[in-house]
């Protein structure tokens, strides 16, 4: 039903633009249209989208709309005079004295208002810039081998194409390893919407997103995995992150079966090594 | 031979800056000889050591910029104004040559003192990277020296020579201005990605270590990215002079230099994308982890500060552009398209800074399912923002091509069919970037990261086809009304100095990031950093640290500006 309030709103500016041409109307000069597109955009951002945008995004797509108004005005001479004069005349000619008196007090009530319910939200954990994926070292141990991540590659990835039979196997075997152990947090449909995720902040990953998996290689899922929240880098912490070491649980084997199954559920395709010049 | 004392002055000035830097190498020689490495680090006072060097080198880097870009358009300027005969360009070509004067003395002393801190504050990084390097300080310090003679004697000898010799020595200038950049540029490209080296870290071979793996990308987008801002500075002092000038023709005359200025950083600006693209595919290439850092990691957040600033150099160059239209007769026309060309901008803008992962709290997160937004997700991939990138510089150029035509009306018979196919390759080739754009999201990210080549090569293909139709099409055009240089609005000037400071930000914060992603490592993987500094500090503190920067380049910079302003002052006389 939000989506609705894109054509609703576009509907609400043709009417005005209507009205304004068959009524002349002396309000509808450049600045009342880049008032009402400023709104019409606001609202559309606020409420048409679902799940709704966060507030940061919004935040900055107004600011970017807001400059982009501002040049439309101030890029022809002729148009800015348009819209500046029924300011300068409402702040110099006295038959809007009381109007502006009006606005005179609106403005610091509006502040205020601002000020107090600014004030009284509820608590939250802060927001937090937080970086999806952290750098992974150059090389992990691995229950006593050391693993190069540049070079190091999913064993069963080649069967792909020379044993469909056989990499359907450790597919179904990564399956099982998935619903056994990790199908609580990311969920039946590998979402990120376990029965745990509730608890959970961050919220665990979802694999179905092409901002995830789909932008990394095999060796990355594989050090992500294997050695969970305790690996985590320095950097850009604190993770907070819920997700155990599972070489600690579960073979290579098994950690190599997991993650050809989560490509091949959510149809992504590890990113492959890039060779340069 | 009696010099004037404007002329001793400068030749001091040279000969001061000079000694510096020999005297600096000299002593990082005899430090390497010594074995100068018991102590690891050295403390400057108050700031500390990294803010120190951060400081230093950033502020040599823009000056460096400065002066290795302006000859570079000096001269074809000058070449522009050799051809055609029109006396105009030669005066402008003089003027910013004019700037590089004091600019060049700055840029030495600030080297020598970077050589200097590097050798007291980082004896044992320094050590080791002359002891991979030390065969290229010596063709640095005549090349050096090379440079000074080309410099100044093309500047002094404006006039003084024939053409053809001047431009030579224009020529000389450029080749050895640019054959500096490329040897200091190994040095740092090493830091990142280092090669020519055993396990252990020595030198195997200097030429390996100079040939690394980012070495030409980032000689590349130097290159470019130095004219994008030599251009955008003398811009900005163009503007300055502007809004103090006092007649209409020196108004009439800053006009049009800052037309020109903007003119050569925007035809800079829109290639450089790629280059940075180059860049960056080649650190992923290197080491994944890096690119991690860079785009997906510690950085990533100072990216979307970059495509904010990028995409505001888009609106503001489209800007300029749209209130150069008021100065042309017959421009009125094209108005009306101004508020499409706006609207484009802003939208592929939009996508363009769209974060990939949302700063979200835990609600909104919860409610989004994640970090991603499932529609807004669409917009953070490279895909989406390649797309939007490649139309904006699409947009920018037709703006461009609008005020061009400003004042012109075709009168070649083909006019119609001319129009006709200008506007064919403009809708094919923005069909054609959409459509491989949205392809991208269906393929894997290696073939998605391909993509961006036949991206680039359409749009650079529209581009030089269009221009090349244009070029015959107003061939005798029929001229409307009279370009009215000066008679621009004030807006436009400050609108140059948003331009320059814009410019000069972002090569600061992105000169960070390139810097800051070797983390904890002095050369990555080979030295590590054991300081006291040897962590990434906030973006905040990050940001804070490159706006001072900037802030104390731009008053060098005035500094500068008003030195070089003296030599047309009138002598003091005491008042009688």
């Amino acid at each position: 039903m939000n989506y609705l309030i894109i054509p609703l709103v576009f509907f609400v500016l043709f009417i005005f633009y209507l009205i304004s041409r068959s009524k002349r109307l002396s309000f509808t000069n450049p600045l009342f249209w880049v008032v009402a597109w400023w709104i019409a955009f606001y609202v559309i951002l606020k409420n048409a989208i679902l799940p709704p945008l966060p507030s940061s995004i919004i935040q900055m797509f107004m600011a970017i709309i807001t400059i982009a108004l501002f040049f439309y005005i101030t890029a022809d001479t002729q148009r800015l005079k348009e819209a500046i004069h029924p300011v300068i005349q409402f702040l110099v000619n006295r038959k809007f004295k009381l109007p502006l008196g009006l606005v005179i007090i609106i403005i610091p009530v509006l502040v205020a208002g601002k000020v107090y319910f600014g004030s009284q939200v509820k608590i939250v954990a802060p927001v937090f810039g937080r970086s999806i994926h952290p750098a992974p070292p150059t090389k992990i141990n691995y229950q006593g081998k050391q693993l190069i991540l540049n070079e190091l590659e999913n064993p069963y990835r080649h069967l792909e194409t020379e044993s469909p039979l056989d990499f359907q196997k450790h597919v179904e075997a990564g399956r099982k390893v998935y619903y056994n152990n990790c199908v609580f947090c990311h969920g039946d449909t590998l979402e990120g919407k376990g029965i745990f995720a509730h608890g959970l902040n961050p919220i665990p990953a979802n694999f179905a997103d092409v901002g995830t998996i789909a932008q990394l290689q095999e060796s990355y899922v594989f050090w992500r995995v294997a050695k969970g929240a305790p690996d985590l880098p320095d950097e850009s912490g604190p993770w907070s992150s819920a997700m155990p070491a599972w070489e600690k649980f579960l073979t290579e084997e098994e950690i190599w079966d997991v993650i050809l199954f989560i490509y091949d559920f959510t149809g992504h395709n590890p990113r492959a090594r890039v060779e340069h010049h | 031979m009696i010099l004037s004392g404007h002329h001793k002055s400068s030749i001091i000035k040279f000969v001061i800056s000079f000694g510096v830097f020999l005297a600096g190498t000299t002593v990082i020689f005899a430090q390497s000889q010594s074995g100068g490495a018991d102590v690891d680090y050295r403390e400057f006072p108050f700031f500390g050591s990294r803010i120190a060097i951060w400081a230093v080198g950033e502020l040599h880097l823009m000056y460096a910029a400065f002066v290795l870009a302006v000859p570079m358009f000096a001269l074809l300027i000058e070449f522009i104004g050799y051809k055609t005969g029109d006396k105009r360009y030669d005066k402008l070509a003089h003027e910013l040559t004019s700037l590089l004067s004091v600019s060049f003395s700055f840029t030495a002393t600030l080297g020598a003192i970077l050589t200097f801190m590097l050798m007291i504050l980082y004896p044992r990084f320094t050590s080791y990277l002359i002891s991979i390097f030390d065969k290229t300080f010596w063709p640095y310090g005549l090349l050096f020296f090379a440079e000074a003679g080309f410099l100044y004697s093309y500047y002094y000898g404006w006039g003084k020579f024939s053409p053809r010799v001047h431009l030579l020595l224009g020529l000389g200038l450029n080749i050895v201005g640019t054959a500096i950049m490329f040897i200091a540029n190994a040095w740092l490209a090493f830091m990142t990605s280092p090669s020519g080296i055993d396990e252990a870290g020595n030198l195997v071979s200097t030429w390996d270590a100079v040939n690394n793996y980012i070495w030409m990308p980032i000689n590349i987008h130097r290159v470019i990215a130095n004219i994008c801002f030599g251009g955008a500075i003398a811009a900005a002092y163009a503007g300055f002079k502007f809004l103090g000038a006092k007649t209409k023709e020196e108004k009439a005359h800053y006009d049009w230099m800052g037309y020109v200025g903007n003119f050569i950083a925007i035809s800079a600006l829109l290639p450089l994308p790629f280059a940075g693209y180059w860049l960056g595919s080649e650190i992923y290439a290197f080491r994944a982890q890096m690119g991690m850092v860079l785009m997906g990691g510690a950085f990533s957040w100072l990216f979307i500060i970059q495509a904010v600033l990028i995409g505001m150099l888009f609106l503001g160059a489209n800007y300029y552009l749209w209130l150069g239209m008021e100065r042309i007769e017959g421009a009125e026309k094209y108005k009306k398209f101004v508020k499409y060309l706006l609207a484009t901008i802003t939208v592929c803008f939009v996508v363009w800074a769209t974060p990939h992962s949302l700063v979200a709290t835990v609600e909104e997160a919860r409610k989004m399912g994640g970090a991603h937004h499932p529609v807004l997700g669409i917009l953070g991939v490279m895909s989406a923002k390649n797309t939007a990138v490649n139309i904006m510089i699409l947009t920018t150029y037709i703006s461009f091509l609008l005020y061009r035509r400003g004042n012109k009306v075709a009168t070649v018979s083909w006019a119609p069919l001319g129009h006709s196919a200008q506007f064919l390759i403009f809708a094919i080739t923005i069909i054609f970037v959409i459509a491989i754009g949205v392809i991208g999201y269906f393929v894997e990210a290696t073939v998605r990261i391909g993509l961006s080549v036949p991206q680039v090569i359409s749009v650079l293909f529209a581009m030089t086809s269009v221009t090349i139709i244009d070029i015959f099409l107003f061939r005798n055009a029929r001229i409307v009304g009279q370009i009215k240089w000066g008679e621009i609005p004030a807006r436009a000037q400050y609108m140059l100095f948003f331009l320059a400071v814009t410019f000069t930000w972002l090569m600061g914060l992105m000169g960070y990031v390139r810097s800051g992603l070797r983390l904890h490592w002095h050369v990555y993987e080979v030295m590590k950093d054991t300081s006291v500094d040897a962590y990434t500090p906030t973006l905040g503190f990050a940001s804070t640290v490159v706006s001072c920067i900037v802030i104390i380049f731009f008053v060098f910079i005035m500094f500068n500006f008003w030195l070089t302003g003296l030599l047309h002052k009138k002598d003091w006389e005491p008042n009688t």
